[in-house]
């Protein structure tokens, strides 16, 4: 007989549109983070540390980068007889097929996967965050409390709680109420989107709502629970955790990883983070190279000079370039002769000689202001940029762009350039 | 090989930053579509088996075939270590005939180059070759005193083997890469055992090099072997020439390792790193010159690393001075120290305590 305590449910479908032009191939999980890591990375290598062996991952955006990086689990010794990783796609049945509408739809649509694991417990993670957790401790607290619901939280600062879902709790840790962004916040504990449920009452709160359109843990299920008077209860993280859900909170994720000793520490020896890797050789750093306070993946060939910078695997970077508070991805080119600010280059991106990119006035974005700010110059997977162009702060390149794309070679601050459709 | 191989097999020797000596045999034997594999060991074999724990770094995880590792095991019939090249074949002489595949390639693993073996099938067979040994011209001046030295020749047949020579007739190096139909190599060995000669070159192809129709097959590509110091050493070197790196690293097709799952390499504040290959997991806050660093390595302020390779995992301290080294892995080196090769290349071995409680 098939059993397993506790099964993992990874919600990895969403787009992630606040990281701009950087999801616009791939779902927001598979973006690349740290040098040689990706976001997903995280959630599962917390799985298989925490003694979690079964995972089902929900895609629906972009799923190819996902499903070549997830494979059948090697790299976190996921691939196991029974269970290990699944790649879970919406897929069609004989009546109302539909994609997976909401966080909690897409459970919902696969509980056989679930009931064929016959577990006790499922935990709900997304695939959006920075961090190192032990779920077996919080399974611990879960049922030390007897409670069919555990929810972490994280206590934040007062005044930034009005940005996360709130949970009021007794002394005991039970949740007495909840408010989703709140102006006027009554507790400082946000929810972290990561749940336990005791599945028998997951599978029954899914199945009641089953009708609920766009149904969702936050608004819907966990409520539901709520009113039927199941025991809820908040288990608090102190550790760190980083939502990088917008371009401004992944550039400085990245960034707080060159610290002489990170908060978040990669180079621990305890609970690994674990990637699928590809490029194997060491990097190579010319005699001309000057790096300081940066870190490189593998394969990586440097001849310019790289500061306050996270590069990753794979990427050639030329004489005389210099590179400062940038995010460089895998397999990346660049030139000789150029300057980089403050700039985020996807994979496989092109950029010719003498580049100049994030120079120039402070200008909002035309089209993403929202998304595009804090004078970051961005630039989508596979994009060209061709000799001699200078790019200002705040500005998008998407797609093989040639030397008519610009103005007299010239890309003014704020500026969006989207050739869609084309590819190198 | 000296101090370095107290640790380990050379084939287990890590070469380049991120490789072990025998994946160069093992990748080329996967990316020729090999799909069964045998490795003999018996010299300290711990960092080896280390390596080899799985075979999927190498897409030898095959229900069909697959990775096979042998080491001398106490049977009815022996209780003998293995004597030679040839008597470990011997040995295990029931894998060898249990198999269906009509070819063997024999190779070693301290050796580095890409090479795809079905082109030195092809030439087998299209020679009527009885057994083909690949071989390698040795730049002039060269000493090839440590090497199989052939001589061949116009129709590339083998007409003289000697295993190092005081006195070398060519400089043409046996690469210790052979094919031979697998009946024919049970047949030879079989004659082996009864005769009681245990080595592959001295008792098979040297014995045999004019009975048999034994053919070279030039290797121009790059390739060297590790097993002397000096070797060892030049050979981390080349891989600082970038058409190396291009050769091994860019090209089709790739060298595969076991993955270590190590973050990427961290430079800090004070890093002064000029023409070195630095690998995964390493943390940089000293100066590096003309080096090869291998994983994990940890560089302390104020060091001073020069035309040295330091092995897996050691731990340097603040103000140390290398040059002209090489540093087994796992060491820790003391802060303030200084190690120097005068003439020639110094090995440094160092077992200090790394955490001081």
């Amino acid at each position: 007989m098939i059993k397993k305590e506790m099964i993992a449910m990874l919600l990895a479908g969403g787009q992630g549109s606040r990281l701009g032009v950087l999801t616009s191939k791939v779902a927001k999980p598979a973006v690349a983070f740290g040098g040689k890591y990706r976001i997903i990375d995280f959630p599962l290598s917390n799985c298989i540390n925490s003694g979690v062996d079964t995972v089902g991952v929900l895609t629906q955006y972009q799923p190819l980068r996902l499903n070549t990086h997830i494979g059948i689990g090697i790299p976190w010794d996921l691939d196991r007889n029974i269970g290990g990783v699944t790649v879970l796609p919406p897929y069609e049945k004989s009546a109302h097929s539909e994609w997976y509408t909401g966080t909690a739809n897409a459970i919902y649509q696969n509980m056989d996967y679930i009931d064929g694991f016959n577990p006790d417990y499922v935990l709900i993670l997304s695939g959006d965050h920075i961090y190192k957790m032990d779920y077996e401790v919080m399974l611990d607290f879960h049922k030390e409390k007897e409670a069919e619901v555990t929810i972490a939280v994280m206590p934040v600062p007062m005044e930034e709680a009005k940005r996360f879902g709130i949970m009021i709790t007794d002394e005991s840790r039970r949740i007495t109420d909840f408010e989703e962004k709140p102006l006027n916040p009554r507790s400082n504990l946000a929810s972290m989107g990561i749940y336990i449920f005791n599945w028998k009452t997951l599978r029954n709160a899914l199945v009641v709502n089953a009708e609920q359109p766009s149904l969702d843990f936050g608004k819907h299920v966990i409520p539901y629970c709520h009113k039927n008077g199941a025991p809820l209860y908040a288990y608090e993280f102190n550790g760190y955790w980083k939502d990088v859900g917008t371009l401004s909170s992944y550039w400085e994720a990245n960034m707080e990883l060159i610290n002489i000793v990170p908060e978040f520490n990669l180079y621990e020896e305890y609970w690994k983070i674990y990637t699928r890797s590809l490029i194997l050789p060491p990097q190579y750093i010319s005699a001309e190279s000057v790096i300081e306070k940066s870190i490189i993946g593998e394969g990586s060939e440097v001849y310019g000079e790289v500061y306050n910078s996270v590069i990753g695997c794979g990427v050639t970077i030329g004489k005389g370039t210099v590179i400062r508070d940038s995010i460089i991805m895998d397999e990346t080119r660049i030139g000789d002769g150029c300057e980089l600010y403050k700039a985020i280059l996807a994979e496989g991106v092109a950029v010719g000689n003498r580049v100049r990119l994030g120079v120039g006035e402070e200008a909002p974005n035309e089209t993403d202001p929202n998304i595009y700010n804090n004078g970051m110059v961005t630039v989508g997977e596979k994009s060209v940029i061709p000799d001699g162009i200078t790019v200002g702060k705040n500005s998008v390149i998407f797609g093989v762009t040639a030397l008519e794309d610009y103005e007299d070679s010239y890309l003014p601050s704020g500026k969006t350039l989207v050739k869609a459709g084309e590819e190198a | 090989m000296k101090e370095l191989s107290q640790k380990r097999a050379v084939c287990a020797m890590p070469i380049a930053g991120s490789y072990r000596g025998i994946d160069f045999a093992l990748s080329n034997m996967s990316n020729s579509h090999i799909r069964k594999v045998a490795v003999f060991t018996q010299y300290n074999a711990r960092s080896l088996n280390e390596h080899l724990s799985s075979s999927k770094w190498w897409d030898f995880g095959r229900k069909q075939g697959g990775l096979f590792i042998f080491t001398p095991a106490v049977t009815a019939e022996s209780n003998f270590w293995y004597r030679g090249t040839a008597d470990a074949i011997a040995q295990n002489l029931f894998f060898l005939k249990n198999s269906h595949e009509p070819y063997v390639v024999i190779a070693s693993g301290d050796c580095v180059y890409k090479m795809d073996y079905n082109k030195l099938l092809e030439y087998h067979i299209e020679r009527k070759a009885d057994i083909t040994v690949v071989c390698k011209d040795m730049p002039a001046g060269t000493d090839v005193g440590r090497y199989g030295v052939i001589k061949m020749n116009e129709e590339s047949r083998i007409e003289d083997f000697e295993e190092k020579p005081i006195v070398a007739k060519s400089n043409t190096v046996s690469c210790g890469i052979y094919v031979i139909r697998r009946r024919q190599l049970i047949e030879m060995i079989e004659k082996g055992m009864e005769e009681e000669r245990y080595d592959f070159v001295k008792d098979i192809l040297i014995r045999y090099k004019s009975l048999k129709r034994i053919y070279g097959y030039k290797m121009k590509e790059y390739w060297s072997n590790i097993a002397s110091v000096q070797d060892y050493f030049n050979t981390n070197m080349d891989f600082l020439k970038p058409e190396i790196r291009n050769y091994f690293f860019k090209q089709y097709p790739d060298v595969y390792s076991k993955v270590d799952d190590l973050p990427p390499a961290k430079y800090n504040v004070g890093a002064h790193v000029r023409n070195s290959l630095i690998s995964s997991g390493c943390i940089v806050n000293g100066t590096v010159e003309d080096s090869v660093i291998f994983k994990k390595t940890y560089i302390g302020n104020n060091c001073y690393i020069k035309n040295s390779i330091i092995l897996n995992d050691v731990y340097i301290g603040d103000n140390t001075h290398i040059e002209n080294c090489i540093v087994e892995s796992r060491d820790t080196i003391r802060a303030n120290s200084y190690h120097k090769g005068e003439d020639g290349i110094k090995i440094v071995i160092e077992h200090s305590d790394r955490y001081v409680i």
